[in-house]
């Protein structure tokens, strides 16, 4: 099996050459510490970390998967021992509160660190990647009593965290929730209902896990608007702080999966459970919101994780599988046959795979970078306006960055023939791993109608605009540039096409909304390619003035960015037209099938 | 005690190493580089000195160019307390590096001075014993195991026959073998505590020395590449071939 290395080159061509991010965030009050010289060495040890302690658990832990015995559930063997080396490095605090006990490092960074993680065993980053969620929650909307008490274990790492939502009758519907949750004197509330699909609902990582639970007060209002947000510890920590008596809190079951075996996916039942309120009562929802739109970045590079992963695993077997002849003149005459590289099938499929990585991770590094920007400096209207961005782009980057991992993953086994299928090169895991990305945190069917009927309808189209007006200025600003001309001009005809099929949806969401709901996912992924379609752009300008300056000892480095630029444009954005016919058609063929004929 | 450890900036480990087209050397420009793993160790082994309460300080020295400034900051998130750069584009061979190393063991006046036993890069393994002779110093060369007293240290050496326990009067000069310890992996809080310690830089000459090389590279090549291998037919085949042409028995 192929190591993992983490993509070091082209994260720092990312964040010093593309983005000058090095010099952002040194420039923001309290990062002046986070130049290059603190970000390399945190990145080459997370590298470190992900390549020698995370990725050897990886197959092993796909291979022994999570066990459940007497309500107890026990993580594969070397997840404890590896979760305790990743809290004591500190890891799990990386982007929480100095007050708290973390290293209150920017997004960017926690993110870049996040993408190797999952690259190298994504069923382990789940578990403190939900610790986080659960922080940022409880940071925002908990009372001073409940942080004091709980933010500095979440950032420690020495509890985790979970999100409860999933009912077994509500799923994306969470106005069906029908755990209730009942007030007491002392302030808390008892909580009693069940939950499922728990991730890290219950394991031996950790002395105490704070599970986040959505339930209903008595008096509360029916469906979404009738929903509070509760903390319920599993062990209810005593006056010390230190873990005490059981709370009513059970684990009955784990779910045999797919993929992500290593990750417990729980039964949880609350009996009686005692939880405190986060947030207002009733307004449970935009705490969850909050939880839940870290939760899909999150997923989103997840995606990208494992996009990268495929792509390492599937060059490294392309090159060394010798297997037919070039079609014109052999590769290598002295060997039998030639490396599977040579085919221009199989070079398209490296080349899919690579130029969608690389232009999902500068894409989610810009918007990182500028929501470390907002959360930092500039007035309100700043703060508002890189808000919108990431309300537009969460969607995208949580459905587009998903379909990526699993369609790479897929290329992934293609490149591999039959060698992928197997479990020996550890391909084939990572299918059944992604398949689980394009589904949680809301499908991506979900996604797509989160993008067209809330964040392009929201203050009208205020959103939209955020994305368009840089991109708009951008290509404004180049088209006159010859160089550029290549990567500028197609991406001038894709934005056309985004522009219209926005249009279209817009329209069809007015006289028919089923029109554009029909076409919101085709839309989406509209949407993502130019987006990523941007980021190439700007990356192809970034190397191109690289080799002008004579960066000639790393000229192969910037020749095959602008090498896979030019893939991107020619044969990835083209499918732009396509998806921009489909969301035209709108919905007629889909509703005009009658039901019983399915 | 003051502890002094040497660390050297190599190739990093998992990189797959090329001549350079002009057979000059090997090639380094946009290479991942990374603190020698024996060095590592030897950091290591300090830090756990210090932990125990055996040392009070450690000394990270690096020579080099400005970059080895990275490997002196590797040192000090796993917990070296300050970093020596000497500061220097010349090529530096094992005689150089110790005589530097002697006139900061003369300044620093270290009780225990840790190098790996060689660095991966060229595999010399020469600098620790070049030191010890020139300070007249012990030396405790390959050691897996470090029992520290206070005027002498206990230590176990890999040698060919096995192992082999030594007792050496401090101050002393000892190098790293591979199962001396594990090292650490450097925390979040300490790489970012990392870049606040102090690091001197200094040069070879303002040190007084000397640092030209003795020796000249002639040409650097690729080892030969493996020859494709035979099938046998019968044990007696293998024994026969093993007598008469690898001649191994």
């Amino acid at each position: 099996m192929q190591p993992y290395h983490a993509p070091l080159r082209d994260m720092r061509f990312v964040l010093y050459e593309l983005l000058g991010a090095d010099r952002q965030l040194s420039a923001l009050p309290g990062w002046e510490e986070v130049t290059a010289d603190l970000i390399d060495p945190i990145l080459d040890e997370a590298a470190k970390f992900c390549r020698e302690v995370l990725f050897p658990l990886n197959r092993s832990g796909d291979e022994e998967g999570c066990r459940f015995e007497n309500g107890v559930v026990r993580t594969p063997k070397g997840f404890k021992a590896a979760y305790d080396l990743f809290r004591q490095g500190g890891w799990t605090g990386l982007m929480a509160a100095g007050a708290d006990g973390g290293q209150e490092l920017p997004r960017l960074l926690g993110q870049m660190v996040s993408e190797m993680i999952c690259s190298a065993n994504l069923a382990f980053g789940i578990y403190p990647g939900l610790s986080q969620g659960a922080y940022a929650a409880l940071a925002v909307h908990g009372d001073e009593a409940l942080k004091r008490a709980y933010l500095p274990k979440l950032a420690s790492g020495d509890w985790t965290g979970t999100m409860c939502l999933t009912e077994p009758q509500c799923g994306t519907d969470l106005g069906l929730i029908r755990t209730r949750a009942q007030p007491q004197e002392d302030g808390s509330a008892r909580i009693t209902g069940t939950k499922i699909f728990i991730s890290a609902g219950e394991h031996d990582l950790a002395d105490n896990i704070l599970h986040l639970v959505l339930a209903r007060l008595p008096d509360a209002p029916k469906g979404i608007k009738g929903i509070s947000l509760f903390l319920v510890p599993k062990f209810v920590p005593g006056p010390d702080g230190r873990p005490g008596r059981p709370n009513g809190v059970a684990c009955s079951a784990i779910e045999h999966k797919m993929g992500i075996n290593a990750s417990a996916t729980c039964v949880i039942h609350f009996d009686d459970a005692t939880g405190y309120l986060v947030g207002e009562p009733n307004k449970g929802m935009r705490a969850m919101f909050r939880m839940m739109n870290e939760a899909r970045l999150a997923v989103g590079i997840q995606g990208l994780g494992l996009a990268e992963a495929a792509y390492q695993g599937a060059v490294a077997y392309a090159r060394e599988r010798q297997q037919g002849r070039a079609l014109g003149k052999p590769s290598r005459p002295d060997l039998p046959a030639d490396p599977i590289l040579v085919h221009p099938d199989v070079r398209r499929m490296l080349l899919t795979i690579r130029a969608k990585t690389e232009g999902a991770r500068a894409l989610a590094a810009w918007v990182a970078l500028e929501m470390d920007k907002a959360a930092r400096g500039g007035d309100r209207a700043r703060r508002e306006e890189t808000e919108d961005l990431a309300a537009l782009l969460t969607p995208i980057i949580k459905a587009s960055f998903t379909d990526m991992g699993f369609e790479a993953a897929n290329l992934g086994v293609q490149v591999m023939g039959g060698h992928g299928y197997i479990r020996e090169h550890g391909m084939e895991q990572l299918v059944r791993d992604a398949r689980i990305t394009l589904l949680y945190e809301g499908t991506n069917g979900v996604q797509a109608l989160d993008l067209i009927g809330r964040k392009l309808t929201a203050h009208g189209g205020r959103f939209l605009r955020r994305f368009f007006h840089p991109l708009d200025a951008y290509l404004a600003a180049k088209a006159g540039d010859p160089a550029l001309a290549e990567f500028v001009q197609p991406l001038a005809k894709a934005f056309g096409r985004l522009q219209q099929a926005s249009a279209a949806i817009a329209l069809q969401g007015l006289k028919n909304p089923s029109d554009a709901a029909a076409g919101a996912a085709d839309y989406l992924r509209l949407f993502g390619l130019v987006a990523m379609g941007f980021q190439w752009a700007r990356m192809a300008e970034t190397a191109l003035a690289a080799l002008a300056e004579g960066q000639g000892g790393e000229a192969d480095f910037y020749q095959a960015k602008l090498a896979t630029a030019r893939f991107f444009m020619a044969r990835l954005l083209p499918e732009c037209g396509a998806l921009l016919a489909t969301v035209a058609e709108g919905g007629k063929t889909l509703a005009d099938f009658p039901d019983r004929a399915f | 005690m003051k502890v002094l450890v040497a660390v050297k900036r190599v190739v990093d480990y998992n990189v797959k190493i090329r001549v350079k087209s002009d057979n000059t050397g090997v090639e380094t420009a946009n290479v991942k580089m990374s603190m020698n793993p024996f060095d590592e160790i030897g950091v290591e082994e300090a830090v756990r000195l210090k932990e125990a309460g055996k040392a009070t300080e450690i000394v990270a020295v690096s020579m080099g160019p400005q970059a080895c400034q990275e490997t002196i900051r590797t040192a000090l998130a796993m917990g070296a307390d300050r970093g020596i750069l000497v500061l220097t584009d010349a090529e530096l061979q094992p005689l150089a590096v110790a005589k530097i190393l002697k006139v900061l063991c003369d300044k620093e006046q270290p009780g225990l001075v840790i190098l790996g036993k060689q660095a991966i890069d060229d595999d010399c393994n020469q600098t620790g014993q070049m030191l010890a002779a020139l300070l007249d110093w012990p030396q405790a060369t390959f050691a897996s195991k470090l029992e520290l007293g206070v005027s002498d240290a206990r230590v176990t050496r890999e040698i060919d026959g096995g192992l082999e326990t030594i007792t050496v009067t401090l101050p002393a000069v000892l190098t790293t073998d591979l199962r001396l310890n594990e090292p650490r992996y450097a925390s979040l809080p300490n790489i970012m505590k990392a870049k606040k310690k102090p690091i001197d830089t200094v040069d070879p000459a303002s040190l007084g020395v000397d640092v030209a090389p003795r020796l000249s590279t002639l040409k650097v090549n690729e080892p030969a590449k493996r020859q494709a291998g035979v099938k046998v037919a019968t044990v007696a085949d293998l024994v026969a071939k093993l007598k008469t042409e690898a001649k191994v028995i």
